[in-house]
């Protein structure tokens, strides 16, 4: 809408009706198509290298592997592309944290760190709707991306899975699948973002994003996600199928062999061998057997899986909208 | 018109442990050019950042607009504020910080403003950041006036400028003043730069307000009086605001009008802005303000010493 004239005195009306948030959704688009761009451009450069790896392994995995565990399978599928494939699901670990500190810790921090903000949040769309505008639109953005890919990667992983190798449940593959890697990337962005507005510093605020994410990532795999639902426990030492064997531990009579960190094996083993053991080939688990200790392993069946794709989905998406909305009031309430 | 396009009260804002603007009540009529003058650090750009919402206050209020809250929609929407350094998106061309501009607000008049930059010779698809530091300064206050605001805020706007630039910008203000009725106030710690286009005088010294008045005014109400050094101490007809002792002669800037009577042997003069702006600013205990029942009328009510 473009007035040429304006009234001497506009009505002192305080219900204005307010700038339309397509306008925003242009200034956002304008201001951040760089950084969206690169983001397709990054995620589009791995989905090619997937996308040509994926297929020979496919190819190679139906030409050799059936049946499963035959020697061709071990030679052309299993040694082929094992290697690479471990690398790959390795390096994508860093690909949510990457996409997400890239595109989340400039958007304040940048308009804070060259004085753009004196602009920005005194123009009549009011700064409100203006971070809402820039954060709402980027954060789905990158999250609607990020789901893209990892349907590519779940392609890619297949024949691994069908081959009983990555299963979905194995700490380097299951946040690259289902609702995670979005919801990785998600949060990543949030921290992203907040790290922008509070240390108004483009570079330093990437910085502490990566080791921000680095360090709920990794507590999340180590401590977090086991206890998303309480684990079975089984008698044996092989969980079924491909679930997720968490602990293992032995009793006899109700007495723990030793506690689950391994305090106290050594003192056990003597006891129990009469320090005749060193030097003979016996396993801990045959000698515990012989002394008529249970083995037993909790784990998280399989058919768990999209059960903890949506919990580990659900407090991510849960932590980025916190995030999102402390950084839009401390946006609100920051002092020139 | 007859409102305080702005107007404070008690208003206070504190960094860390050090008042950088306390007790600042203030009420500037619409229609002026208000100049807002201090030296660095004074508290012009806290004032000015408190008006257009930047920053909240730490004690008492501050309203826009007539009664508007400061950094509300409304006043928002009225208020066109031109930072210190003018900052724009460097990587933007000057169309693209146009459409930008337009977007970001409910009025905008494109045609005024690629017929503005046009005008002064800005290519609408040169990047912000390739212009001169003139250019950027015209360009932001084309972004500004084109928004057709009510009140138009500067922060040092030529504090960066040379000096044929300076005088295209406030030539700049001037016409946008005349043409279109906006109020302006504008900050600077060179009282020079404003001299020939405020009629609204703010003087600000460790933030507080010192002086505060319509130019006419606070010209008609001080007068210069030069005399014998020997009789300076016994002049005591009118409050002195500054003493500037000669050898032989001093000066005595007094608040006086061309009517007072002027003791037999001295002489008296009328004062320029900036000479009375540097006196009050050498006394800092000294102040002319309107009394807060008469925020509107200009002649300055008390007189401290």
């Amino acid at each position: 809408m473009t007035a040429l004239t304006v009234p001497a005195r506009p009505k002192r009306d305080t219900s204005l009706r307010p700038v339309p948030w397509r306008r925003m959704a242009w200034v956002t688009w304008r201001q951040h198509r760089a950084a969206l761009g690169g983001v397709a451009a990054f995620l589009g450069a791995l989905a090619g290298y997937l996308w040509l790896t994926g297929l020979q392994m496919h190819h190679a995995e139906a030409a050799s592997c059936h049946p499963a565990g035959s020697l061709g399978c071990a030679i052309n599928f299993t040694g082929r592309y094992g290697e690479s494939a471990i690398i790959v699901s390795i390096a994508l670990q860093a690909v949510p944290a990457l996409i997400g500190a890239f595109t989340g810790a400039p958007v304040l921090a940048r308009e804070l760190e060259t004085g753009t903000f004196r602009y920005a949040w005194t123009q009549g769309i009011g700064r409100l709707r203006w971070t809402v505008g820039k954060l709402v639109p980027l954060a789905v953005a990158v999250t609607a991306m990020a789901g893209a890919f990892t349907v590519l990667f779940a392609w890619y992983n297949q024949p691994w899975a069908a081959a009983g190798y990555a299963v979905p449940f194995s700490a380097r593959i299951f946040d690259l699948l289902g609702v995670a890697f979005a919801a990785w990337t998600l949060a990543a962005f949030a921290i992203g973002a907040l790290a922008g507005m509070l240390i108004r510093r483009a570079v330093p605020a990437i910085a502490v994003t990566l080791a921000a994410y680095a360090g709920l990532a990794f507590a999340t795999g180590l401590w977090l996600r086991e206890h998303y639902i309480t684990p079975l426990v089984t008698r044996s030492p092989n969980p079924p199928g491909s679930a997720w064997a968490v602990n293992g531990w032995y009793t006899k009579g109700g007495a723990f062999a030793f506690d689950d960190h391994g305090n106290g094996i050594a003192s056990t083993v003597r006891q129990l061998c009469g320090g005749r053991c060193s030097g003979t080939r016996t396993s801990l688990e045959q000698l515990l057997g012989q002394h008529g200790y249970t083995h037993w392993t909790s784990y998280q069946p399989a058919s768990r899986f999209w059960t903890f794709q949506w919990i580990e989905g659900g407090w991510l998406l849960a932590l980025s909208v916190i995030l999102i909305l402390v950084t839009v009031w401390l946006v609100r309430r920051r002092a020139a | 018109m007859n409102v305080n396009i702005i107007e404070t009260r008690g208003l206070g804002k504190r960094y860390g442990s050090t008042w950088a603007l306390r007790e600042c009540s203030l009420a500037v009529p619409a229609g002026h050019v208000a100049a807002l003058v201090g030296p660095n650090g004074a508290g012009k750009t806290t004032l000015l950042n408190l008006a257009v919402g930047l920053a909240e206050p730490a004690a008492g209020t501050v309203t826009v607009l007539g009664g508007l809250a400061a950094g509300s929609p409304a006043a928002l929407d009225g208020i066109a504020f031109v930072a210190q350094d003018t900052p724009v998106y460097k990587n933007l061309a000057a169309a693209e910080m146009l459409h930008l501009t337009r977007n970001l607000n409910r009025r905008f008049d494109q045609p005024y403003a690629e017929a503005r930059l046009a005008e002064l010779g800005i290519p609408l698809n040169r990047k912000a950041g390739k212009l001169s530091g003139g250019q950027r300064a015209q360009l932001a206050l084309t972004l500004a006036l084109a928004r057709r605001p009510r009140l138009l805020v500067l922060d040092e706007p030529v504090a960066m400028l040379d000096p044929v630039a300076r005088h295209d910008f406030m030539a700049s203000v001037m016409t946008a003043m005349a043409a279109e009725g906006v109020s302006v106030v504008l900050s600077s710690h060179v009282l020079a730069d404003l001299e020939r286009v405020a009629d609204y005088l703010i003087v600000l010294s460790r933030g507080r307000v010192q002086v505060a008045g319509e130019v006419d005014g606070l010209l008609a109400s001080h007068r210069m009086l030069t005399g014998p050094t020997a009789e300076a101490d016994r002049y005591a007809e009118r409050p002195v605001v500054h003493v500037q002792r000669g050898g032989a002669q001093t000066h005595l800037l007094v608040r006086a009008s061309a009517d007072d009577p002027v003791p037999p042997g001295w002489e008296a003069h009328p004062v320029g802005l900036e000479e009375l702006t540097l006196a009050y600013l050498r006394e800092p205990g000294a102040g002319a303000l309107p009394g807060p029942a008469r925020a509107q009328n200009t002649q300055p009510s008390e007189v401290t010493r």
